[in-house]
Parts: structure tokens; C-alpha cells; sequence
């Protein structure tokens, strides 16, 4: 479903994803998982026509996403790692903009909206403006507006950050039962280790952007002799830290890029 | 078509919702004809050109259309950082219609702003020399509209920062405002003037303003309504082609 080949991408004398390779088979939930500055979001966003690919070459469901743009966005659906909500409209309003973007019909719109938004609760808020919610409300409305369309792939972008357990534990039921049901293809990108070893069929641990291991989370235990994933990830990737801020320059291309955001 | 709709639609719930900003926007034009129109009046009168007002607030209806539908435009730059932006990019539909949707957002926004001004210059005291005027009128306001809203897409699918939008404003917006002849006559310039003011896209929709309202034209209409149609065809795929490339 999503063939990735030799893929890289720099920004001037960065390399934030050098030469990686995987592939994702339909009906697969993929996890990657990475420090911080590791280019999962970069990979992402090449994947989903963000960005432009430096060299390498995309496949998602056969399609060139370089080149069949559209085509290719009509096969997935996207959590984003960062904000992307309208502040200035209403929960409900933010839903139907996303529904008629992506076509679904102005019925099952209304219907899949009340229903998601009554999962993640927030339908007795679905009038008020997305400038007044908390950091956790308007992530669980990026969640619940990620799901209203059934897409054949979905992209999320660390979808649990900032979330509370119940809605995490809702997200995966979700995800788990669309996988399940509708065979949807899921490749999401998480920090916690839990998460990746309980959802994903498969994980790839990418570092300094490489791919530095892959395989089904009992493989990577095996192959680092550890008992946990986490212990694997700490093994293949090392202890220390990745905060983007422990190197300055990473620093000060965290405020540019603030700006230019 | 849908995404079209949705995305003008949003543009106008904004405006309409915003209704601090509608008052603060009109403080602008309001002060022209105070300042302008009742200061510089009687010079104007000394000069043999009869009433300042009378000739001035067509260019205050441009000036509001202008200035409101390139900020539109560069509005964008909010959507890009705070994140919005990202979300119609990834849509299953041709950026091509996200494009126009906002633009005709934008451009819709600009005319009603347009209209609340003109309101503005009649309470104000202007005349227009018959009522039949104000449609031949509004269409020069939906031109005027249409080019700047253009204008500001193509302007902010480049920007990336807030300096950048300072930048367009001071070297690039006022300018078109100042020397579109929006404040003074176009006739009798000196010869550096003349050619500025021809190459100013606001002119001739001032002029077309001008001469549909108090019948003082410096062109002819169909020059006008020429010069206006080309130019906005030329933004609006300036636009497309910038907006397709845009990466976040
Ligand atoms: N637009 C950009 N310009 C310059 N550098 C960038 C840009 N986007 C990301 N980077 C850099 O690329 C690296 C990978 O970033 P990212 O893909 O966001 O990492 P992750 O999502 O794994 O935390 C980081 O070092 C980051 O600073
Ligand atoms: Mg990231």
C-alpha cells in the first residue's frame, strides 16, 4: 500500500531523512518510532504531498504522490502532529468544512459527526469556537475530524500527544476497529513505547534520520535480546538525549521554523 | 464545486464574526474624507475643481476594496502558522479551487466593505450625479476586488514571515494606493508622474469608480474594464501556480 524507496529529504545543509526504504502492506498498522528531530514528521509530510522529496521515490497505492497529487489524496486521511484547526470556527463547523473537502455526503456527514463527536465528548461543546477549548479538547477534535472520512490510509502523526487516557484508549479502539473492519492501512509515528507494541503489526526505529531497525516488535526484542520495546529502542537508538534544544542550532531552527509555520 | 463554497463561505463567516475589526477597518476611509475631503475641500474649490468630496471618496471606495481584499489574501500567512492552512492542502480536491474559493472569499469580503464606505461618503455628503450609477459602480468594485484579492493569494503563498508582510504593505500596497490618482486628478501631471500612475493597477479602477459616479473619466470605460479583466486574469494564474507549489 505504501512502497517507499531510498527516500531523502534536505533542507539546505540539513538531512533530515536520509535514504530510508520500508514498505507498508494494505490492511497493516505500521508504527514509526523515533526521537525527537529523527524526520518522522518529514517522512510524513512527503507522503502526504506536503512536501517535495530531495530524491527517492513514493508509492501510495500505486500512485506517485509527486506526481498524481490529488489522486493520491483522495486515498488518505491525516492526523497532524501540529495544530491545524480552524480557532475561528465551531467544533461542528470545523467537522462539516472537513466533510465537504473530502466529499462525504451532507447526511452521513451530519450522522458521522454527532457520533464522533459524541465519542471523544465533545458534542456538548460542538457550538462554541475552537479558540475557546483546552490543548486536550482541540486534540481530540483533530482526532474525531481524522476519522470522518473511512480513507484507504491513514497518517498519524503522533496522535496521542497531550491526550488523556481514556481518549488514548479510545483512539486505538477506533483505530484498531477501522483496521479491522474496514481494512484501513494505519502508519503513525508515536513516542510511547506501549502504544507502538500493543497497535502495530509492524515497527521501524528511525534515528538521525535512518532507519536503524524493522520488524514485528517480538523481532526487535529478539534481535536486541531485550524484554521490552522500549529497552530494544534504547538499545538500538542509545541514551542520549534528543531534545531538539541540547544543540543550539537545532535551537534556533525550532524559532524560524515557528515563523515561518 | 463544494470546496469552493465552503472556503468562500469560511472567508465570509469571519468577516461577518468579526465585527470589532468591520468598525476598526471603516476608521481608516472615515478619516480620509474627514481629514481630506473637509481639510483640503476648500484648496480644491480656490483651484476651480469644484468639491474635494464629490471627487475624492470614489478613491476612498477604492482605497477600502484594495486594502481589504490584499489583506485577505495575505491572511493566509495566519493559516500557514497557526496550521490550518496544512489541512485544506492535503484535501482531495485541486488546489486550483482552494485557491479560488478563497479568493472569491476574500474578493466578496473586499466589495461589502466597499459598499459600507460608499455608504460612508453619502452619509458623508457625496452625490453620485444619478442613482443609476451605483450598479455600473459595483462593478468596478467587484473588478477592483477580484485583482487585489488575486494579488494577495499570490503575495501570500510566497510569505513566509511577518517582516515580509510589513515589507508588501509599506512597498508594495501604499504605493498603489498613493499613486493611483485615488487622491489627486490624473490630468496635467508631469511626465515621470503620468507614467507611474499608468502603470498602477488601482487607476484604472479608481477611474472606472470616477467616471461611473461623478462622470470624470480620465480613460475611457472599456479601457478601464480592459486593463482590470487582464490584470486579474494574470493574478489569479500567478496565483494558482504559486499556491500549487506552496509547501508547509
Ligand atoms: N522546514 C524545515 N526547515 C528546516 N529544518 C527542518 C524543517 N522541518 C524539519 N526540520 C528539521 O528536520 C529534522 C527532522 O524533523 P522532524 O521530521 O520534524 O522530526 P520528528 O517528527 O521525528 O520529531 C529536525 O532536525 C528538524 O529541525
Ligand atoms: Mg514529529
Amino acid at each position: 500500500m505504501i512502497r517507499v524507496q531510498n527516500l531523502v529529504k534536505k533542507f539546505g545543509d540539513l538531512t533530515a531523512v536520509k535514504d530510508i526504504t520500508f514498505e507498508v502492506k494494505q490492511g497493516e498498522i505500521f508504527a514509526f518510532l523515533g526521537p525527537n528531530g529523527a524526520g518522522k514528521t518529514t517522512t510524513i509530510k512527503m507522503l502526504t504531498t506536503l512536501l517535495h522529496p530531495t530524491s527517492g521515490s513514493i508509492e501510495l497505492d500505486g500512485l506517485d504522490p509527486t506526481v498524481k497529487a490529488k489522486e493520491a489524496r483522495q486515498r488518505f486521511g491525516i492526523v497532524f502532529q501540529d495544530p491545524s484547526l480552524d480557532a475561528e470556527q465551531t467544533a461542528w463547523e470545523n467537522m462539516d468544512l472537513h466533510g465537504v473537502l473530502y466529499h462525504v455526503p451532507r447526511k452521513v456527514r451530519a450522522e458521522r459527526t454527532e457520533q464522533l463527536l459524541k465519542l471523544f465528548e465533545l458534542w456538548d461543546r460542538k457550538d462554541s469556537y475552537v479558540k475557546t477549548f483546552s490543548g486536550g479538547m482541540k486534540r481530540r477534535l483533530e482526532i474525531a475530524r481524522g476519522f470522518l472520512h473511512t480513507p484507504k490510509i491513514l497518517f498519524l502523526d503522533e496522535p496521542t500527544l497531550g491526550l488523556d487516557p481514556q481518549s488514548r484508549n479510545q483512539l486505538w479502539t477506533h483505530v484498531r476497529r477501522l483496521n479491522e473492519t474496514e481494512k484501513t492501512t494505519v502508519f503513525l509515528t508515536t513516542h510511547y513505547m506501549d502504544e507502538a507494541d500493543r497497535v502495530a503489526h509492524r515497527i521501524a526505529i528511525i534515528d538521525h534520520g535512518t532507519i536503524v531497525a524493522q520488524g514485528t516488535s517480538a523481532e526487535l526484542k529478539e534481535r536486541t535480546q531485550s524484554d521490552s520495546l522500549e529497552g530494544a529502542f534504547l538499545a538500538l537508538t542509545g541514551t542520549s538525549l534528543r531534545d531538539e534544544s541540547a544543540d543550539p542550532k537545532a535551537g534556533l531552527r525550532a524559532v524560524a521554523r515557528m515563523w515561518r509555520r | 464545486m463544494g470546496a469552493i463554497y465552503i472556503l468562500w463561505l469560511r472567508e465570509l463567516k469571519r468577516y461577518v464574526r468579526s465585527r470589532v475589526q468591520i468598525i476598526v477597518s471603516l476608521g481608516q476611509p472615515c478619516l480620509y474624507l474627514l481629514a481630506l475631503g473637509f481639510g483640503l475641500g476648500p484648496v480644491f474649490k480656490e483651484a476651480g475643481r469644484g468639491s474635494y468630496l464629490q471627487f475624492m471618496a470614489p478613491g476612498v471606495v477604492g482605497m477600502t476594496v484594495l486594502f481589504s481584499s490584499v489583506f485577505s489574501g495575505i491572511a493566509m500567512l495566519w493559516d500557514r502558522q497557526f496550521g490550518f492552512l496544512k489541512e485544506t492542502l492535503v484535501a482531495p480536491v485541486s488546489r486550483m479551487q482552494i485557491m479560488v474559493g478563497r479568493t472569491l472569499g476574500g474578493a466578496t469580503v473586499a466589495v461589502m466593505q466597499g459598499a459600507l464606505v460608499l455608504v460612508v461618503c453619502l452619509i458623508a455628503g457625496f452625490r453620485p450625479h444619478s442613482w443609476l450609477a451605483i450598479p455600473t459602480a459595483f462593478l468596478f468594485v467587484v473588478l477592483i476586488a477580484v485583482v487585489f484579492a488575486a494579488l494577495g493569494t499570490t503575495i501570500g503563498s510566497v510569505l513566509e514571515d511577518m517582516q515580509g508582510f510589513q515589507l508588501i504593505m509599506n512597498f508594495l500596497v501604499m504605493p498603489i494606493f498613493f499613486l493611483s490618482g485615488a487622491l489627486f486628478p490624473l490630468e496635467g501631471l508631469g511626465n515621470v508622474m503620468k507614467w507611474i500612475t499608468r502603470f498602477d493597477p488601482l487607476t484604472y479602477g479608481v477611474d472606472g469608480l470616477r467616471g461611473a459616479l461623478i462622470r470624470s473619466w480620465a480613460f475611457h470605460a472599456a479601457v478601464d474594464v480592459a486593463v482590470l479583466c487582464g490584470l486579474a486574469l494574470v493574478f489569479l494564474s500567478t496565483g494558482a501556480y504559486l499556491f500549487r507549489k506552496i509547501e508547509v
